[in-house]
């Protein structure tokens, strides 16, 4: 599906843009790249008009760039920052969902910016409702025998890194299902977006990985 | 432990997943679009109605006329913000444009209520023939709010509640406009009250409805 940068690629798509996107439009990727007199958001500008018209090496190119400013959106509206990378991957989906909406003729940056800080408000809006559902008894993690237990933070660990271990041995569908539903706690349909399998098979995958990770640490079969 | 999916891995699979896409058109082209259905629906009212009536008395009554000016470009404006709003990267202050044309639409129709004082022979709507007025501008506003959230249902509106009350106010100023033709009353405080309880309807209704729907999107 991948598509060069040329004028036949683009005709029909983006006649009647303003003339800095229209510049790169008969230009090599490399080309486009390689200028030295436009700004990273024009840059990015022909890279995401290029993609429109399906070539796929600027659509890699223009996402790639893009994770830091997704980034940087995220830290400004105050995601944590173990959340950041989620807010990252949901911002990517949703650009490649509504790619078409990108208009060549305006910024680049504003449009991605934009998406991302929305992504990163519902990463906050459902991070607050998670947390206000469970419950917080601060003296009884304190009273925790294992809070400043050095032996069991030990244990613990070796316990996580045996897992870990475990999980890295399964097939790779197997790996992924217990990484997105388990690990990464996605909903089945998001964990079916992002790897592209159907939910019926993360199910299945999710039930054997787990079977399997039983018979490892227990032998129960 | 392998690692966790990367960006890298998430990018590569969304480039296998690229197809060309077919560009939104603007929200100028998008606005005359949906103004082509609003003009068409003025021109069957024309018909069956005439233009006599409505000329006399906006000839007759220069605030009524104002407020229809007022209306017909509330409604451009809402809705031209309210396809602007379903691109990422415009700004929400867009939505303060649509407010020049509301204040004309509202001050001019403010001025009918003191046409008892002024010109009491005039022909002023009682309350029971407002209800009709209201039930006009709902049943005109259901359609061509359901057209807009169609319209934008391709879009990627971020703020869907603020888009959808750009919505519910375009198609309450054009469904006025358009009762305009066929408007037999004279503005008072009583239909003023029921063209501003419909239009709150309208807007509140798609508020409710509109931003679930566009939320989907």
């Amino acid at each position: 599906m991948s598509q060069a940068l040329t004028a036949t690629g683009f005709m029909g798509l983006d006649s009647g843009l303003p003339r800095r996107v229209s510049l790169f439009r008969t230009m090599p990727a490399e080309s486009v790249a390689a200028s030295s007199s436009e700004t990273p958001d024009q840059r990015r500008a022909a890279w995401m008009a290029a993609a429109q018209a399906g070539d796929r090496r600027a659509y890699e190119k223009v996402l790639a760039d893009s994770v830091t400013l997704i980034r940087a959106a995220a830290r400004r509206q105050g995601v944590a920052f173990d959340h950041v990378d989620d807010v990252v991957q949901e911002t990517l989906l949703t650009v490649h969902r509504v790619r078409h909406t990108y208009d060549p003729g305006r910024s680049y940056d504003a449009w991605v910016t934009a998406i991302a800080n929305r992504r990163a408000i519902d990463a906050l809006r459902s991070h607050g409702r998670r947390d206000r559902r469970e419950l917080h008894d601060e003296v009884a993690v304190d009273n925790h025998p294992d809070a400043d237990d050095a032996s069991a933070a030990t244990e613990s660990e070796q316990r996580a890194q045996r897992l870990h271990d475990a999980i890295g041995t399964l097939p790779p569908g197997q790996r992924e299902a217990v990484e997105q539903l388990g690990l990464r706690e996605r909903s089945l349909s998001e964990a079916a977006e992002l790897t592209g399998r159907n939910t019926g098979a993360l199910k299945v995958n999710l039930h054997r990985a787990l079977k399997a990770l039983r018979e490892r640490f227990h032998g129960d079969p | 432990m392998s690692e966790l999916p990367s960006h890298e891995a998430l990018i590569g699979r969304l480039g296998t997943e690229l197809v060309p896409v077919r560009r939104l058109l603007p929200p100028w082209l998008r606005t005359a679009g949906w103004l082509l259905l609003v003009v068409a629906i003025a021109g069957a009212l024309l018909m069956h109605y005439g233009d006599a009536g409505m000329l006399r008395r906006l000839g007759g009554a220069p605030d009524l006329a104002w407020a229809a000016l007022g209306a017909v470009i509330t409604a451009i404006s809402a809705a031209w913000v309210a396809f602007s709003l379903g691109v990422p990267g415009w700004r929400a202050g867009w939505a303060w444009v649509p407010l020049p044309g509301a204040l004309l639409w509202i001050g001019a129709s403010g001025l009918g209520c003191l046409r008892t004082w002024l010109a009491p022979d005039t022909s002023i709507a009682t309350l029971h023939q407002s209800a009709d007025c209201l039930v006009f501008i709902i049943s005109f506003s259901v359609p061509l709010s359901l057209l807009l959230i169609l319209m934008l249902r391709r879009a990627c509106p971020l703020r869907p509640v603020l888009t959808a009350v750009m919505i519910g106010l375009a198609s309450a100023a054009a469904s006025a406009s358009l009762l305009e033709i066929c408007h037999a009353y004279d503005s008072a405080a009583t239909d003023l009250l029921t063209h501003a309880l419909a239009v709150a309807l309208v807007i509140g209704v798609n508020a409710a409805m509109g931003g679930r729907l566009l939320s989907k999107a």
